[in-house]
């Protein structure tokens, strides 16, 4: 079936522009061609009324959500995952990897099979395989992750780290910590499995840093966070943001939680002036995300939801966060004063790029995965779509 | 012949596609009557593409009942290059009308035997009934679609080597390399072109002043394609002031003169919506000299 979409499509290159969005075979279609070689017209036309089309949103980094949380080792931990999954459809989110945070090596042998690479549809948001956050990390900068299961690799190297998760089929991303021993070798080799590295929760220096993302690391677990401050004689892994040591034509990724809460607005600003290219938008969210204002009870934690924090009841220390995507794409957009295509791409089209898979997510160029979102002009989501079907739509758009 | 002036490229581009619009209109096409437009590409129509898009959008005008006939294309440069002729139309054109594909017709200069398809284009033309309205628009050199200097009056579609002006003219649209640049292309002939039944010629800015002088005020001349028009019963030539620059000023004062008259051919202007008001009333003609 070949369906013609009616409205403003963002896409890079070219940027926005009026344009109509054709879909067959769960794809984005040439029009052109087909009017050309096969001499057809759309089946099905629907009137996107002028709204923004742009690439569905991608999330790197959550580590569940509406109740669930991804590390607790249940025995039906793919329910938790599909209900998370079918939830982000109505935040603009159409994949994801979900993430594990420092968990004991049955954690990860149980939890991980279970959490299979998928496509996305009317059940969900495609899952692109699973974020592993530590527990190969910095004790120092180990944030809320329990320090009774840190680990390292000075002694087998990626022996090690295979011993610890189990199978990496499933597994998409690690983040670690660059200044433990023998990381090079572990970096080389979860690259060489087409795994993508991310560096995080770590005390390393600049030139550590350097070293890691020649030996194959590509992206920054949520820059600024967990990691050391930005100094001027030593910069940091901040400092990969506008190093000159990276291997010619390689881009650096980094994750940014743009709650408002997480990172200062002007933090944010930095970051995006320095490297607006590799800004990944990610929410980072905690189990609470989802769930609406009051005290909820998530595994041994009482949490209390107040709009866009949650705190551990009766304090005011931040358990984590629970903006969405699409509240953390408006933030982004309105803290940075960046160009609306600049952050959408940072949602869709630079994950997916930090993933390799820019030919067919995170674009609407021909060819590509028709996974995308209707917004309206203040980017509120209007509707979800994947494979070129509708998967979830607002109330207000339903009428 | 009808030479209409107005005083700038938009309002040229917007009285073509007025008159476009009210001929389509008024022909009342149908599923076993459809208008058959001939169209040129180039910078000159582009503003009259526009114009008839947004009558399409408000719902004024429907190319449902049209069949389209390109003048011509680059030999041997991929269909879906930017550069294409079938590129230009889709990008400028069809993508935004409701045109269907099996009714536009654009020369394949990729096909194995090129005279054969120039063939089949004038076989497809003669079974469409004919072109109704052929819009067309020249070079500084006075041609008309690919029909360069020189060519025969009678001339057919056929395959032509490009002249040396218009291939540096087209460099600019290949990164200025003259070897990018095709050299042939196929083009319908001045011949195919008189024999529709209405031509209409676009021509604006001053760089084509010199030609729409050679178009109207000297004689036939095979070394000026368009001046062939003037033996063709029903022509209108559209232009902008700048166009005008080189003619006598009596040949101008005389047609401006004559706008009180020729602007009756798109006011009023019909649109599809009024249809049906339209019919009930006596059957308007469009002015005819």
């Amino acid at each position: 079936m070949e369906l013609g979409m009616c409205g403003a499509a963002s896409q890079c290159p070219p940027l926005s522009h009026r344009e109509d969005l054709w879909v067959r075979g769960g794809r984005i279609l040439d029009p052109e061609k087909l009017f050309f070689e096969e001499r057809r017209v759309a089946d099905e036309q629907r009137d996107c009324g002028g709204r923004i089309l742009a690439p569905g949103f991608i999330d790197v980094q959550i580590n569940g959500g509406f109740g669930i949380d991804f590390s607790q080792a249940t025995e039906d931990v793919g329910a938790g995952v599909a209900l998370v999954a079918r939830r982000i459809l109505s935040h603009g989110v159409t994949s994801f990897c979900p993430t594990l945070v420092t968990s004991p090596p049955e954690v990860y042998h149980k939890v991980l099979p279970q959490i299979p690479v998928k496509s996305g549809g009317p059940h969900g948001a495609g899952v692109l395989g699973v974020h592993l956050e530590g527990p190969f990390i910095s004790r120092e900068k180990r944030g809320a992750h329990p320090e009774a299961h840190l680990c390292s690799f000075e002694a087998n190297a990626f022996q090690d780290v295979l011993a610890t998760y189990g199978p990496l089929d499933n597994v998409r991303i690690v983040t670690l910590a660059p200044e433990l021993g023998r990381s090079h070798e572990v970096i080389q080799a979860l690259t060489a499995h087409g795994i993508c590295v991310s560096l995080g929760h770590s005390v390393a220096d600049l030139r550590a840093a350097e070293e890691a993302v020649r030996s194959g690391a590509t992206f920054i677990t949520h820059l600024f966070n967990a990691m050391l401050p930005f100094h001027h004689r030593d910069p940091g892994i901040v400092g990969l943001l506008t190093s000159d040591q990276l291997p010619p034509g390689r881009c650096i990724f980094y994750g940014m939680i743009a709650d408002g809460m997480h990172t200062n607005p002007a933090a944010l600003r930095i970051a995006h002036r320095a490297h607006p290219q590799g800004l990944v938008l990610v929410t980072d969210a905690v189990p609470a995300l989802g769930l609406g204002n009051g005290r909820h009870t998530l595994g041994q934690q009482e949490v209390e939801v107040d709009g866009l924090t949650a705190y551990i009841a009766g304090t005011k220390t931040l358990c984590g966060s629970i903006a969405p995507m699409d509240v953390c794409v408006r933030h982004f957009l309105q803290a940075t004063g960046c160009s609306v295509e600049s952050a959408l791409e940072a949602a869709s089209l630079h994950p997916a790029q930090l993933l390799g898979l820019e030919k067919r997510k995170g674009t609407l160029d021909f060819g590509a995965d028709a996974d995308f979102v209707v917004l309206d002009d203040s980017l509120h989501v209007q509707a979800t779509y994947i494979s070129g079907e509708l998967v979830w739509q607002a109330e207000e758009a339903r009428q | 012949m009808k030479l209409i002036i107005l005083d700038h490229y938009f309002q040229a581009s917007e009285w073509a596609a007025k008159y476009i619009r009210n001929r389509i209109i008024q022909f009342n096409p149908g599923p076993d009557k459809y208008f058959t437009l001939g169209l040129p590409t180039g910078s000159t129509p582009l503003g009259c593409y526009k114009k008839l898009i947004e009558y399409y959008k408000n719902g004024d005008l429907s190319f449902k009942y049209v069949k389209t006939f390109n003048m011509d294309e680059y030999v041997g440069l991929p269909r879906d290059h930017p550069e294409s002729y079938h590129s230009f139309m889709w990008n400028n054109f069809f993508k935004d009308i409701d045109i269907h594909p099996d009714n536009t017709h654009i020369l394949n200069g990729n096909a194995a035997d090129l005279q054969a398809e120039c063939d089949a284009f004038e076989e497809k033309i003669k079974a469409a009934g004919g072109i109704e309205l052929f819009v067309g628009g020249i070079g500084p050199d006075g041609h008309i679609a690919f029909n360069e200097p020189g060519s025969s009056l009678l001339s057919r579609t056929r395959v032509k080597t490009l002249a040396m002006d218009t291939i540096l003219a087209n460099a600019r649209f290949f990164d200025g390399d003259l070897t990018q640049v095709p050299t042939m292309a196929l083009t319908v002939g001045v011949g195919t072109v008189m024999d529709a039944r209405e031509v209409m010629i676009l021509i604006t800015g001053a760089h084509k002043a010199f030609a729409l002088y050679k178009a109207i005020e000297e004689g036939v001349n095979h070394m000026w394609t368009v001046s062939a028009f003037q033996q063709h019963p029903r022509t209108v030539f559209v232009c902008d002031e700048d166009a005008t620059l080189e003619l006598k000023v009596k040949t101008v004062k005389y047609f401006k003169g004559l706008m009180l008259v020729h602007n009756k051919l798109v006011d009023p202007l019909y649109s599809i919506k009024e249809k049906e008001i339209e019919k009930s009333q006596s059957s308007k003609k469009p002015y005819s000299d």
